[in-house]
């Protein structure tokens, strides 16, 4: 399975995205799913640095992305503080330019772009974000 | 992501390249910031030669419009939108928020 550790820091989101569109490309998924999970995989790892590291040095991201079937799964795991997307509420996408929330944008994109979305935290591993997409 | 301006009579066009995310949306945001400082409200910002862009551009996007329509003293509008970034746009509802040209010329006679 294709696993990998990068440095928790967002010079390193071009890698990560690079990391998982070579699996998606693989696995057969059309340019524009692999937009999708270049983009989920993206938000995810952007919030893991924001708000579970929070500027935290030589912090790690541990990533995996692997084909199971015609499912791609990729996990994130962090040893950061817990941040679970379903915490965070869904912005509203009708209010006008002035009410028009800056945060969480990320998670609803990822809840979005990507099939399931799950959230563990754990005191003795760490956090593990879990996202599959079905392909087609 | 690379970033060249150009200056019209009535507004100022940024051309931005490569990728947007994280890492970069400062830089993105520090540019619209910047012409705004100057007095400059009138923004097109063309993306034909964009690759992608995540959440982190969309709120820079988000930020220099508000700061462009304050007042009434002008607006920041997008080009040639590539059809992945389209996509996320609207599924992030942002679309509304931004008039979408297909054309720079078009989007200059616009102001």
């Amino acid at each position: 399975m294709p696993i990998s550790t990068f440095p928790a820091r967002f010079e390193f989101l071009d890698e990560i995205r690079n990391f998982v569109a070579k699996v998606a490309h693989e696995g057969g998924f059309t340019e524009k799913a692999i937009y999708s999970l270049q983009l989920a995989a993206d938000e995810a790892a952007s919030n893991i640095i924001e708000h579970a590291y929070q500027g935290v040095a030589n912090a790690s991201l541990q990533i995996t992305c692997d084909m199971q079937d015609d499912e791609l799964i990729i996990t994130m795991r962090d040893t950061g503080k817990p941040f679970d997307p379903s915490n965070v509420k869904q912005p509203n996408l009708k209010a006008d330019l002035s009410k028009r929330q800056i945060g969480g944008l990320g998670v609803y994109l990822m809840r979005k772009l990507m099939d399931e979305v799950r959230y563990e935290s754990n005191a003795k591993t760490g956090n593990l974000l879990t996202m599959t997409k079905r392909k087609g | 992501m690379e970033i060249t301006g150009q200056e019209f009579k009535h507004c100022d066009l940024f051309k931005v390249q490569g990728r947007v995310d994280s890492a970069t949306a400062p830089e993105f945001s520090k540019v619209l910031e910047k012409a705004n400082t100057d007095g400059h409200f009138k923004l097109i910002v063309d993306m034909s030669e964009l690759e992608y862009m995540s959440s982190a551009g969309f709120r820079a996007l988000l930020a220099a419009q508000r700061n462009c329509k304050r007042l009434n003293r002008g607006e920041l509008v997008l080009v040639s939108v590539p059809e992945r970034i389209r996509e996320a746009l609207e599924l992030a509802g942002f679309t509304e928020l931004f008039k979408i040209f297909n054309d720079p010329l078009e989007a200059v006679g616009s102001f």
